[in-house]
């Protein structure tokens, strides 16, 4: 007899690729108490999602369990029979998805979709679940709680809809939600909410959660004991507190040290050094609609400028706007304090060489039919001239300094290289032009945070040595953090706040970087329950959004 | 306005520009024709009377612009001008020789024959291709899916004709359960009517079943991958709840774009099994008119099936619009 | 009426089967999950497909000839058909095999991963265009040379009234079927192939421009493309080709209706060059070269280009089949590739009439199926190739 709510004893998963089956999760062994909070964490590929949902003994097509056993509460779930899981997954289990606009069913209300597994179930009626779903709106702090179960899916935002999966998801009061990265999508400050609603409901109702995520400052606010997966494998486990400060095993420590990553910070530029690049007065449109405003800021030789802000903020449209793909309504940009032209096609080759830009995903950015030669030997050849023997030389020297070797990579394709070499690939024909300035459009995002810091380090030795100037634009202030020399916080296509780092990390505020600065999760497992206290229970999120307006 | 009502006006404009532009381009063709055409028609031991009446009938006299208003004018009010064919057709039944027939008069009857070929068609393979796409997204991957791919491309692959002549040596030749020719005439009775139709339905039901099953399976698999069907799964949902209450509200409109789509195709694949069967309709009629170069039939047939294609695409864009959520409630 | 009758029994027969059948195989296995939680539907199938199967075994054993002396023709196409498919089957299968052990290792994984029907339509393609190219040599006579002898009954044995010399007998005008069928390789494909090149030319370099340089020319070029895609794709054709005969006849008129499907054609390939174009545009790699200063002819050749072939190539396949289908169909209404040029469509309008005596000349009934179904087999081969690469290519994107 045991006292454990969910039992998982040698767990073996394997998925289907080409028609042969490879493991996913090779021998895991997961136990969990009622009421208690168990944190996932792993990097993409980890097999999190998949062993959470063998707990509810669910598999995806093309993915089954081979080995091992599932019980919940005593029922053994790979031997119940499909009617038998039925009737308790939705009733005594049931699963928050990541992305809740996909899985609210788009042809149904939120209120009917709500009621169906308790009426389905036979747990309550229709009349009783529509009551419980507006307390439990009311709980999760929904707006309007008596009208929003009458919306379809597309009608209400997403970190509401989130909130409302999960007031879904206890309809039934179960004994075990598990929670499948449910804040992944949504920027920091709705994030907040949503976290807050969960960690308020599993506590009142004492639900037993399995809570999967790549973030561990999340991981640190939701759960009472945390366990890292590897490529499948369990690298350790343990409560929550002791974890965060005494790792035992080395990759977890390198996953905390991660965080830890800070370059010194630089002397301020002289006052009266001209800018690499300065942006000035810009406001620009899509069609008829302006989507920044007025936007300017400088970046000096071997700096870095962060551009901040969530997402819809014009981040990205500004360095649109700096390359010259949309040529702004008003403003100009300035190269060494000439007038660069506005559009990218009235630009000189010299111009164009100078600002180079590397993207987000790797995997679009390089043509997926050239070798990494061809790639990296076009800017050398085009802008260069050089050609045969010298070109090759020159892509060997590229690659060496971005730290993979030559002979190994230069015939490769990109579907053969790993997303951080691939990142790196695209750092190197970015450095073939011999550019000034470079624009990194959130070129860690991506990436697992041990590859994403490798990148860090990389780019802020290419700086060091190469004295190149960066504009870093990103959402995760972590990486702002690490390697920024000065900030610009964008909002809603203006600049709000702009500054060197120390000074933008240090109260006062504009009260949106604030609101910024502080949603951001840190590893201390008491700092959500800190904030709530500090912003007051009301005052999270939304309200604290329109109290600013 | 309710947006919905104002995206199906749009489209509604949308489907008369083309079917305008679409009479401009068909009218042009036929205008490329030599001078002389009327002379090719009656040929050398023609009269010059009768020339010069088929020039008149045709309007080569008058400019272009206004022979195709003329043209366009007539054919809004039903009138489509006159045949050519100075005898009946060897498969046409019932008309008089001798006596011109307007082209609206020989269209009629057999426009209403092609209906009832298309209806009986229809009226066969929607359900059976959809309930036939629908299990093999369901049971994806088994021996019946398998099968059910192959087969679908071997009748895809295959010409009508061919279908139509196996079909003719086993239900008709070999087995005689069906009749092979459709000589159907007016005032048969409905059920000797259906039977001698039945052979060339089914055949098109076969060339267009597969097509049809194919897009449904690939619309329900796409469907039944969304998180949104997972997510009714895992609240503990029964089977046929998942497929009655979430899948097929879902799948409403991908559907009724594929049975749309394979309609139109219809239009196509008619024109050959008619000519197989020897059924009067108006694909039968349309080749044998451009045998014998009856342009004014062959304007005419052109129009009809262009405007029908365009009929059916637009009915399923429509219905497709109405059958979205997020249409229909606008936030 | 019986027929309906005897449907409705085997319907109802394998229900009750099905349903025996799992509780049998619950009870025997002691309720292992597969049979424990099998939907009575998928009972119901396996018991269907057995009894069908079990059907088409009965029907291939019974005899050719019926006991009043009349040939049972019925089981003979069946029997025809099914060792045709195992033929083909086996076939392709040492083809594999074959593929498998030759060539270089790129190729012989090609092979491995090589599912059977794809296998299949790349033995039966490699046929037809051997057959295509060599037809000259291969025919044993002209495919226009009349001899005295029409109507002349398939089979080659002189006492059932066919010639040696003429194999598959001769047709109305006494031409040889076999030699015709041959050459109806090389001119049926060949013009089909043709007119599919000039198609996916025309279509192609428009659709990729109209994706590169946007604005009022992809406008212009997209809604001129609506408006012919409109009216569907065989009357049109026939409406031209309409127009054409009052201007040329003989072999000008099948120049005119190449190049009137080539145009029409070229609507749907034009859709899909702007479609896969407007994908690949959108590609960051795209606009860091556009970034780079790189100007439209290194953009389409060097960095649209290379992408767009998988599509473009399955999509040359469907096309084909299509084109193929096309101007067979426009042959079997007589406007399409005219005499004396020998194809196969125009050779089932023929010989179709042969038909009606499958019961007593089983034989002869089946040279008009024999043309027809050589059309079939090659856009079945094609088709299951095209399959075959659009699954492996949407397969790499996962």
């Amino acid at each position: 007899m045991t006292d454990y709510l969910v039992e998982m004893r040698g767990i073996h998963i394997e998925g289907r690729t080409d028609e042969t089956w490879m493991p996913i999760i090779k021998g895991v062994d997961l136990t969990l108490k009622r009421g208690e909070v168990m944190g996932l964490i792993g990097e993409s590929g980890a097999g999190k999602s998949t062993l959470g949902l063998a707990a509810m003994g669910f598999c995806r097509d093309g993915v089954r369990i081979s080995g091992g056993s599932v019980k919940f509460d005593g029922i053994d779930l790979l031997a119940a029979s499909a009617e038998k899981k039925r009737q308790l997954l939705g009733k005594r289990i049931a699963y928050v998805a990541q992305s809740a606009a996909a899985s609210f069913n788009p042809a149904h209300q939120l209120i009917d979709q709500h009621t169906e597994a308790p009426v389905q179930h036979g747990v309550m009626s229709r009349t009783e679940s529509e009551a419980d779903a507006v307390r439990l709106y009311e709980k999760l702090r929904l707006p309007r709680p008596k009208e929003i179960g009458f919306r379809y899916p597309h009608q209400v935002s997403g970190g509401q809809l989130q909130r409302a999966m999960t007031a879904m998801a206890m309809s039934c009061r179960p004994d075990l939600i598990i929670f499948d990265e449910p804040t992944t999508a949504l920027d920091v400050t709705t994030q907040i909410e949503v976290l807050a609603a969960i960690r308020e409901i599993v506590d009142e109702f004492d639900t037993a959660a399995i809570y999967i995520t790549h973030d561990l400052a999340v991981v640190a606010q939701m759960a009472d004991r945390v366990k890292v997966l590897l490529k499948g494998d369990e690298v350790e486990e343990n409560e929550t507190r002791e974890m965060l400060s005494n790792p035992q095993q080395d990759y977890t420590k390198s996953l905390w040290a991660v965080r830890e990553f800070k370059r010194p910070a630089k002397p301020a530029p002289a006052t009266d050094a001209t800018p690499v690049v300065s942006v000035q007065g810009v406001t620009a449109a899509y069609g008829k609609v302006d989507v920044l405003h007025d936007v300017s800021f400088d970046i000096h030789q071997g700096r870095t400028v962060a551009v901040v802000g969530e997402s819809g903020s014009g981040k990205s449209t500004t360095a649109r706007v700096i390359t010259g793909l949309l040529p702004p309504r008003l403003g100009q940009i300035e190269l060494d304090g000439e007038a660069l032209p506005l559009d990218y096609r009235k630009r000189s080759k010299d111009q164009l060489r100078q600002v180079q830009m590397i993207y987000q995903m790797a995997d679009t950015a390089l043509n997926p039919r050239k070798t990494i030669g061809e790639i990296i030997g076009r800017p050398v050849e085009f802008y260069g001239g050089l050609k045969g023997r010298a070109k090759r030389d020159r892509v060997a020297e590229l690659l060496e300094e971005i730290e993979l070797p030559a002979k190994q990579y230069l015939d490769r394709l990109p579907s053969e290289l790993s997303g951080g070499q691939k990142q790196r690939i695209g750092i190197a024909r970015a450095l073939a032009a011999e550019p000034k300035f470079i624009i990194c459009d959130e070129v860690t995002s991506a990436l697992d945070q041990l590859v994403a810091e490798g990148i860090l380090r990389l780019l802020a030795r290419l700086q060091d040595n190469l004295k190149l100037s960066y504009m870093f634009i990103t959402h995760d202030l972590a990486t702002v953090r690490s390697i920024a020399d000065e900030v610009v916080v964008m909002k809603d296509g203006e600049v709000v706040e702009q500054g060197p780092k120390p000074e933008m990390f240090q109260p006062p505020h504009h009260p949106y970087t604030d609101l910024l600065l502080s949603s951001v999760p840190e590893m201390d497992p008491d700092w959500l329950t800190n904030l709530l206290h500090e912003r007051g229970v009301e005052n999270i999120g939304d309200a604290a959004m329109q109290k600013m307006d | 306005m309710h947006p919905v009502l104002k995206i199906i006006l749009q489209r509604l404009a949308l489907g008369l520009v083309t079917l305008f532009v679409v009479s401009i381009v068909i009218f042009t063709a036929v205008n490329m024709l030599p001078g002389d055409f009327a002379q090719a028609i009656l040929g050398q031991g023609a009269t010059p009377e009768a020339v010069d009446a088929i020039r008149r009938d045709l309007g080569l006299d008058q400019p272009p612009v206004t022979r195709y208003l003329q043209w366009l004018s007539g054919a809004l009010q039903g009138d489509l001008g006159n045949s050519f064919a100075q005898a009946n057709f060897a498969s046409f039944v019932g008309a008089d020789s001798g006596v011109r027939t307007t082209v609206a008069q020989q269209i009629a009857p057999r426009f209403e024959n092609t209906m009832f070929l298309a209806g009986v068609t229809a009226a066969i393979a929607v359900p059976f291709a959809v309930t036939l796409g629908i299990l093999a997204a369901l049971y994806r991957n088994s021996v019946f899916d398998k099968a059910a791919n192959i087969g679908t491309l071997t009748s895809i692959s295959s010409p009508e004709f061919f279908v139509a002549y196996i079909l003719i040596l086993f239900l008709a030749v070999l087995n005689p359960m069906l009749p092979s020719l459709s000589n159907i005439y007016e005032g048969m009775p409905f059920s000797e009517r259906l039977e001698k139709t039945l052979l060339p339905a089914l055949t098109l039901t076969l060339v267009v079943t597969a097509h049809m099953m194919r897009m449904t399976r690939a619309a329900i698999l796409n469907l039944m991958a969304s998180p949104y069907i997972e997510m009714a799964r895992l609240k503990g949902v029964k089977p046929i709840r998942v497929i009655v209450r979430h899948a097929l509200p879902n799948a409403l409109a991908p559907i009724i774009n594929v049975v749309a789509l394979n309609l139109a195709y219809l239009i196509t694949g008619v024109v050959v099994v008619e000519v197989v069967f020897v059924y009067p309709g108006i694909g039968q009629l349309f080749v044998d008119s451009v045998k014998i170069r009856d342009i004014p039939v062959v304007q005419a047939c052109c129009l009809i099936f262009a405007a029908a294609y365009i009929l059916l695409n637009l009915t399923a864009d429509i219905l497709s619009i109405v059958s979205n959520p997020r249409l229909r409630h606008p936030k | 009426m019986s027929a309906w009758l005897w449907i409705v029994a085997l319907l109802a027969g394998s229900l009750a089967v099905g349903w025996l059948g799992r509780f049998a195989a619950q009870k025997a296995t002691g309720n292992k999950p597969v049979y424990r939680d099998m939907p009575l539907a998928v009972a119901f199938g396996y018991a269907l497909g057995v009894a069908l199967l079990a059907l088409a075994v009965w029907y291939y054993f019974q005899p050719t000839v019926q006991e009043t002396g009349v040939a049972n023709a019925g089981v003979m196409f069946f029997r025809w058909a099914v060792h045709g498919f195992f033929g083909f089957a086996v076939a392709a299968w040492l083809f594999r095999l074959l593929g498998r052990s030759l060539g270089t290792a790129a190729s012989r994984k090609l092979f491995r991963q090589m599912p059977l029907t794809a296998a299949f339509g790349i033995l039966v393609i490699i046929i037809y265009a051997v057959t295509a190219i060599f037809a000259g040599l291969l025919a044993p006579h002209g495919q226009a040379e009349v001899f005295a002898q029409a109507n002349i009954v398939p089979g080659g044995n002189p006492a059932l009234g066919g010639n040696p010399d003429f194999p598959l007998g001769t047709d109305q005008i006494g031409r040889d079927i076999l030699s015709r069928l041959i050459y109806g390789a090389q001119n049926t494909v060949g013009i089909a192939f043709a007119t599919t090149l000039i198609a996916f030319f025309l279509g192609g370099s428009l659709g990729f421009l109209a994706a590169t340089l946007r604005g009022w020319m992809d406008q212009l070029l997209s809604r001129a493309v609506d408006v012919l895609m409109a009216i569907p794709s065989l009357i049109f054709s026939l409406l031209l080709i309409t127009v054409a005969s009052a201007w040329v006849s003989g072999f000008g008129l099948t120049v005119a209706m190449v190049l009137i499907i080539a145009v029409i054609d070229s609507t749907r390939v034009f859709r899909l060059a702007r479609a896969v174009g407007m994908n690949i545009v959108v590609m960051d790699y795209i606009e860091a070269a556009k970034l780079r200063g790189e100007g439209l002819p290194y953009l389409i050749f060097k960095e649209i280009l290379p992408n767009a072939t998988a599509p473009l190539l399955a999509e040359f396949g469907l096309r084909f089949c299509f084109v193929f289908l096309t101007i067979s169909a426009l042959s079997f209404l007589g406007l399409g590739i005219q005499p004396p040029l020998a194809d196969w469509g125009t050779m089932v309008k023929d010989l179709s009439a042969f038909i009606n005596y499958a019961g007593f000349a089983p034989l002869a009934a089946s040279v008009p199926l024999l043309a027809a179904g050589a059309i079939a087999l090659l856009t079945v081969a094609v088709n299951f190739v095209v399959d075959w690469m659009l699954q492996r290519s949407s397969g790499l994107k996962e």
